[in-house]
């Protein structure tokens, strides 16, 4: 069902984790629909490159997969070229997806951004072509209730 | 690991080697086909009617009432669709259950469609009906109650009985979805007021594409099928010969060994499921505690996501099966968890595990010393038990 490249970044996922005080977070996804997806950016206050770039994600093979990719495809990079990485880019770099699947990699487009713009509204700059993200996350949290 | 360890067999069974054994000769040899006049024809007759009698006598019924079928989809759509043809000038209601099986819920569904209204009762936090909403979902216009024997991803047994006894007492026709119940746990029909039993081969070690329908003497229910005047008339068809005689071999043998069976399978899912509350953490079993199918143990695993699971099982060797969206080819999540109140994400971190008569202490074993990795590893890379772990709700910003 997965390319090889995908199950690659599944079981070897790269920049698996946190970062502490990072320049920015972005978090996507819901529960409801069993993707969730957070990225943290630590950019060079000069260059505007990113330095470091780690992810935490909640979801399927293809959800990890895309989350491990988008990462790598962005680190190296200065903010404004990050956003050009776009959900094509990631599933092309990982040899596709199955059409189901799709929607995890516009999950990672959607997560990079969402930390792009914590970042610009953190050191408030403005980044051109970069939207506000939809925050549609734990609308449907019942946490409480477990038991 | 290159063993495979196979906890799937609420989705298939292995045929067993003396049912193989059984139809091997109604391929090459005993070919005829029953419906013919010669004498080499009723060398099939006689087999296939051996096997309708043998599973007459389990379910403690006429053979005349066992009708074979292509399986336990085709038995539940034709009870369904058949009752609600045949009684469609009594009236046009049926009461079901929001746990069925898809041939079920989408049978009645597609009546809904077509003129019939449907009750879908809810069901408690273990996945049982309750008599009582039953009861009083009964109105004069009921043709039709089916209620699954037992549900095929939590293993709740429903209340068979209970709810006949309603359905005799209001003269209503009962339907049940045997399938994942049929050769694991006794059926007696009569003492449970059962009109109509659905059952299929290869959930107890049969071939597939095998099944039966038990209709009452009396019910008046059509065709299924159209064309020749096999299973009187009902059926039409050609007898698919080698795999009922596999599918009656499968029964003898389940009815055989069934209490031994049952010993030996519920003590190894009690081991599983004592190993799994205890070691993994945020773990919870999914059904009621005793009242389940022998084999049949399904958990939730907070914080994670079922499809990655089951790769990673799958790596070791291990078959599983999980109720997350992932695996169900849409976005919501099996709606049996949905059911008994498990909220979303709970439920896409579920994970059944069927057990087999071949399923050894030592797999069992190896499974949890995997699952106990796996878990941890997914939650690590999980942003919500990130949160549970910093003690916020919505970290977002």
């Amino acid at each position: 069902m997965y390319s090889e490249k995908v199950m690659d970044h599944f079981n070897n996922p790269r920049n698996v984790g946190e970062i502490e005080n990072a320049s920015g977070v972005g978090t996507v996804g819901n529960a409801k629909c069993g993707d969730i997806m957070r990225i943290y950016l630590d950019v060079d206050e000069d260059t505007k490159v990113i330095k470091e770039c780690k992810f935490k994600t909640f979801g399927c093979g293809a959800a990890v997969a895309t989350s491990s990719m988008a990462t790598e495809l962005v680190k190296g990079k200065t903010i404004y070229e990050a956003l050009q990485v776009t959900n094509k880019a990631v599933m092309e770099a990982l040899d596709g997806l199955p059409p189901v699947k799709v929607h995890c990699s516009l999950l990672a487009e959607e997560a990079i951004h969402a930390a792009l713009w914590d970042y610009a509204q953190k050191h408030h700059i403005v980044i051109e072509g970069l939207e506000k993200p939809k925050e549609d996350i734990h609308e449907d949290e019942e946490e409480e209730e477990y038991e | 690991m290159s063993q495979l360890i196979y906890l799937d067999n609420a989705a298939t069974t292995k045929v067993r080697p003396e049912v193989l054994q059984a139809m091997q000769p109604y391929f090459t040899e005993i070919y005829s086909n029953p419906s013919s006049v010669y004498s080499f024809a009723g060398k099939s007759t006689k087999a296939v009617e051996e096997v309708r009698e043998y599973i007459a006598s389990m379910l403690g019924v006429k053979s005349n009432e066992i009708y074979f079928t292509a399986g336990g989809s085709e038995s539940d759509n034709w009870a369904v669709k058949g009752a609600a043809e045949a009684l469609k000038s009594k009236g046009n209601h049926i009461i079901t259950s929001t746990i069925e099986h898809h041939a079920v819920l989408h049978t009645c569904q597609y009546l809904e469609k077509n003129g019939y209204e449907v009750t879908y009762l809810d069901v408690d936090e273990n996945g049982k009906v309750s008599l009582e909403a039953l009861e009083a979902a009964i109105r004069p216009e009921t043709i039709l109650i089916t209620i699954m024997a037992a549900n095929n991803e939590i293993g709740t047994m429903e209340p068979v009985a209970e709810i006949g006894a309603i359905a005799k007492k209001h003269g209503v026709l009962f339907h049940t979805d045997a399938v994942q119940a049929f050769g694991h746990m006794p059926l007696p029909v009569q003492e449970m007021n059962l009109d109509m039993l659905s059952a299929s081969a290869h959930k107890f070690n049969g071939p597939k594409g095998t099944g039966f329908l038990y209709i009452r003497n009396g019910i008046k229910l059509g065709a299924y099928m159209h064309g020749g005047a096999q299973e009187r008339k009902r059926r039409a068809g050609t007898l698919n010969v080698p795999g009922i005689v596999g599918m009656g071999a499968a029964a003898r043998l389940a009815a055989e060994e069934m209490e031994e069976r049952r010993k030996k399978v519920i003590s190894l899912r009690e081991h599983l499921i004592e190993r799994i509350l205890k070691e993994i953490p945020y773990s919870r079993l999914n059904g009621h505690r005793t009242d389940r199918l022998a084999n049949n143990a399904n958990f939730s695993f907070r914080f994670i996501e079922g499809e990655s699971l089951l790769i990673l099982l799958d790596q070791q060797g291990i078959c599983a099966s999980s109720g997350s969206a992932c695996t169900s080819g849409s976005l919501d999540p099996s709606h049996v968890l949905l059911a008994i109140g498990l909220p979303h994400e709970i439920a896409h971190g579920s994970l059944r595990l069927t057990l087999s008569e071949e399923t050894t202490r030592e797999q069992i074993d190896f499974t949890v010393d995997q699952l106990k990795d796996i878990v941890e590893r997914l939650r690590n890379m999980s942003p919500l038990y990130e949160d549970f772990l910093k003690g916020a709700g919505a970290n977002v910003q």
